[in-house]
């Protein structure tokens, strides 16, 4: 969906020549129309808001049709959000409306996480678009889109302002998704409250910077009314899918012992100004923001964290392709410097297993050096302790001759002597 | 998206699966206005269209171009193509802005000039396939750039081919350049000149030129299709008369009191916007009244998105082996990458478990080798020491053998020496005995 505009014009030399008839080519408008109304159209809603404050009996009414829904228990454990798509028509327009339900939201006693569920579930649905504006082979024009075009914040009718964790939940939507907060159940408010409340509602949200949806006022045809309905937000609105019989006429409306608050009746609530805005005038309005606007801002930012640049640090504009396949490289260079690192901690793992072994090795090779040295010290003590007994056994044989060889001598001397 | 089929099959919806249901609406809710909405829209933002006129010098381009918008696009001042003679073909664009009922259109003609001109045409294609790939080119960049902001569209949305009234067929550059271009740009061929043929000769030329262009498959724009009936009436009837025969005309001849575009010959009035004379309202009507929003819808959705595949599939896997299967196409580049990724993360771990694996085996080796020489060394410390036990073992022996001999022949010795002294004072006593 390329945004054309006129305004934005290259250097080239463009000449505004005048026509000699009709070419025809005013009907361009009703071609692009009558295209877009064979595609059918596509509206989701979000509602945000408290359990019972009549989120689905205003859709009901808004859109004069019951949608199924059942009542929720006051007992989720968190907050999560449920979306339903329907088909409607009317004359020959098709709408496929999806309206997005917060179940549980304002129920638990912690409420600090409760805008999680709900920025998460807008996140997700940018996330599938941009998943298939980025593929190589897609169909957009086929693309059923889920962005959510508009958020409706239900306030509760309290009279004196907002609930912390309405200015918490809004701060973290406004710049996520067009925000318009109503006041549910307005027939509980009397005027003058209303009108203080309503002061004080957008004084607060003004005070705490949160961006709520402005109608549009740059397009004269329709800028007269939005910039009056500018000063009404937020709407006061009531809604009801059952009729009652007022004079001759059969309204829907809620019937109190004291009267009948008469749905559509612009002096009861605001419901009739909440329609006009919503679908009647700016509905186009609101897909496109989403698409031009809050959606661009996501993809932008989820680009960059990718690491996406517009320029090079040389500030030259990046082509597609050399972004890619910058970014290929890096992610490649990446993996090998990844594969490298392994590589070298196990190649220093080697080493040093391969020096603790080493170092063992040497110590038993020094043991057995040692151990080697004991027993030749040993051997030659021995040695020296069989030298030694030789020794003595040789003195001692010497001596023992030396002695028989005398005694041998003796004898005969005592012969001798015995002869005399 | 068409959404009443979804409806009678009850398709599921993406949606967390919730059905989509058709809905009867009581009463008036107003989104009926929502085509309004967008009819104002457009208008606030205004039209962009690209037009691309090829064909010989001399065919009647720059002429036609000034009936079909009713302007002097090309003028004097701003002379065609033909008036700008080029040594080698050309692609030069003019912009206009032009304005009616509130309309604006911001209207871009690209002409060729010295296209087929040469008397060697060959690749006279070349200049005009890359200008409209380079345009493709701008595009995709806007695109994808992170800051996007508001994108022309420059892209080339039509391409009206000139075929000369030869009267037999089409010529080989004819055909040679739309089977060029027919997967680029929606290409009209039409036939230029028409009023130098008779009607039956036209017939037969257009008959001659549309049986060669299926035989060659060539993919010229297509009507798309309604549900209309009146409308398919009148398409039907349109895609009888394929390919268009024009004629333009600069000038404005009175005929029967009005006063009409048309070339006056003596033998009367060829008139320009006469549907007996020639097809160009048919042309205009098509062109500009009923399927310009068409023409860019079929540039953005088919000729681009061949483009931009072609361009990314290519920057995906350069280098890499390009026959892909069908499912690479459905991811984006940087989910190929995220893919890519994830595959070598589980290599990498695949390589170190085999690494460690290796490590501990061969750790275990040399562990085992030093246990091994260890015990080894032990068991000869052992022997060793018993040898040198043994050895002393020995000695002792040998010693205590020893001592015995010795401590035996002392001992005998001394029996001796006592025998001897015993005997010598028995014969002392003798002796003394003697003397007595």
């Amino acid at each position: 969906m390329a945004a054309t505009d006129v305004d934005v014009f290259s250097n080239e030399e463009k000449r505004n020549l005048s026509l000699g008839g009709h070419v025809g080519f005013d009907s361009l408008p009703d071609q692009l129309v009558s295209k877009s109304v064979t595609q059918g159209f596509c509206f989701n809603i979000l509602c945000v808001g408290e359990t019972g404050i009549g989120k689905s009996t205003l859709m009901n009414t808004l859109f004069n049709t019951m949608f199924e829904n059942e009542e929720a228990s006051h007992y989720q454990n968190g907050v999560y959000l449920r979306p339903r798509t329907y088909d409607l028509q009317e004359s020959n327009v098709h709408l496929k409306l999806t309206i997005v339900d917060t179940v549980g939201f304002g129920d638990q006693i912690n409420k600090e996480d409760s805008y999680k569920p709900i920025v998460d579930y807008i996140d997700t649905q940018f996330e599938n678009y941009l998943q298939e504006e980025l593929k190589i082979k897609r169909s957009l024009f086929n693309y059923h889109d889920t962005r959510i075009h508009i958020c409706l914040y239900f306030i509760a009718p309290t009279g004196h302002s907002l609930k912390s964790l309405d200015l918490v939940t809004m701060k973290k939507l406004d710049s996520k998704v067009n925000i318009i907060p109503i006041i549910a159940k307005a027939d509980t408010i009397s005027k003058s409250e209303l009108h203080k409340f309503k002061i004080k509602i957008m004084s607060e949200l003004v005070s705490n910077g949160v961006q709520i949806y402005q109608f549009p006022t740059d397009d004269e045809a329709v800028s007269e009314i939005n910039s009056s309905m500018n000063a009404h937000l937020p709407f006061a609105v009531v809604g009801s899918v059952e009729e009652v019989k007022v004079g001759n006429k059969t309204v829907r409306a809620r019937q109190y012992p004291w009267g009948v608050v008469q749905v559509e009746n612009e002096s009861h609530c605001d419901f009739v100004k909440l329609r006009e805005m919503l679908i009647r005038v700016n509905m186009e309005d609101l897909r496109e923001q989403t698409h031009a606007r809050h959606y661009e801002l996501y993809r932008r930012c989820k680009l960059e964290e990718m690491g996406f640049k517009d320029t090079d640090p040389d500030s030259q504009p990046f082509s597609l392709q050399e972004t890619y396949e910058a970014k290929r490289k890096e992610f490649l260079g990446d993996l090998q410097r990844k594969e490298e690192e392994m590589r070298q901690m196990f190649v220093n793992k080697v080493k040093e297993t391969e020096a603790e072994l080493k170092e063992r090795e040497r110590e038993l090779h020094e043991k057995f050096e040692q151990l080697k040295r004991m027993h030749q010290d040993e051997k030659r003590k021995v040695e020296e302790k069989r030298k030694e007994l030789e020794d003595e056994m040789n003195a001692f044989n010497r001596k023992k001759l030396a002695v028989e060889t005398l005694s041998l001598n003796q004898p005969l001397k005592k012969d001798k002597d015995k002869k005399n | 998206m068409s959404a009443s089929s979804d409806v009678l099959t009850g398709a599921a919806e993406a949606n967390g699966g919730a059905m989509g249901l058709q809905k009867n609406l009581e009463g008036y809710v107003g989104f009926a206005n929502l085509p309004n909405q967008v009819y104002r829209k457009s208008v606030k933002r205004g039209f962009e269209f690209t037009l691309m006129v090829v064909g010989e010098s001399g065919l009647g381009k720059s002429t036609l171009i000034n009936s079909l918008f009713l302007t002097d696009l090309y003028s004097p001042e701003y002379p065609g193509p033909s008036q700008r003679i080029k040594k080698t073909v050309q692609v030069e664009q003019s912009k206009v802005l032009i304005k009616e009922g509130g309309v604006h259109l911001l209207l871009t003609i690209v002409d060729t000039p010295g296209f087929g001109d040469a008397v060697d045409n060959s690749n006279c294609w070349q200049p005009v396939t890359d200008h409209i790939d380079s345009k493709f080119e701008d595009f995709l960049n806007a695109e994808s750039r992170v800051n996007r902001r508001l994108m022309p569209d420059s892209r080339v949305h039509c391409c009206l081919y000139f075929i000369a009234p030869s009267g037999h067929g089409l010529k080989p550059l004819d055909i040679e350049f739309m089977k060029r271009l027919h997967e680029k740009v929606n290409i009209i061929p039409l036939i230029a000149k028409a009023d130098t043929m008779t009607p039956e000769e036209c017939q037969q030329f257009k008959k001659q030129i549309m049986k060669e262009i299926h035989e060659h498959k060539i993919k010229i724009y297509d009507f798309p299709e309604t549900d209309d009936e009146e409308e398919m009436k009148m398409i039907r009837r349109i895609k009888d008369r394929l390919p268009l025969a024009v004629v333009g005309s600069n000038t404005i001849i009175e005929v029967n009191g009005k006063r009409v575009r048309g070339r006056q010959y003596p033998w009367g009035v060829a008139e320009v916007e006469n549907g007996d004379h020639c097809d160009f309202t048919i042309l205009r009507n098509m062109l500009i009244r009923t399927h310009m929003q068409d023409l860019k819808d079929v540039t953005n959705n088919v000729h681009y998105e061949n483009y931009r595949s072609r361009k990314l599939a290519a920057v995906t896997y350069n280098g890499v082996d390009n026959n892909n299967s069908k499912n690479q196409l459905t991811k984006s580049p940087l989910a190929q990458m995220e893919e890519e990724r994830r595959e070598h993360v589980a290599k990498m771990k695949k390589m170190e478990q085999e690494m460690e694996q290796v490590f501990e085996m061969k750790v275990k080796e040399k562990l085992q080798k030093l246990k091994d020489s260890e015990v080894e060394l032990q068991k000869r410390h052992e022997q060793m020491k018993k040898n040198l036990e043994a050895q002393y073992k020995e000695l002792e022996e040998k010693r205590r053998q020893y001592e015995e001999e010795k401590s035996t022949w002392e001992l005998q010795q001394r029996i001796l020496e006592q025998q001897k002294l015993e005997l010598s004072r028995t014969m002392e006593k003798g002796k003394k005995k003697k003397i007595f």
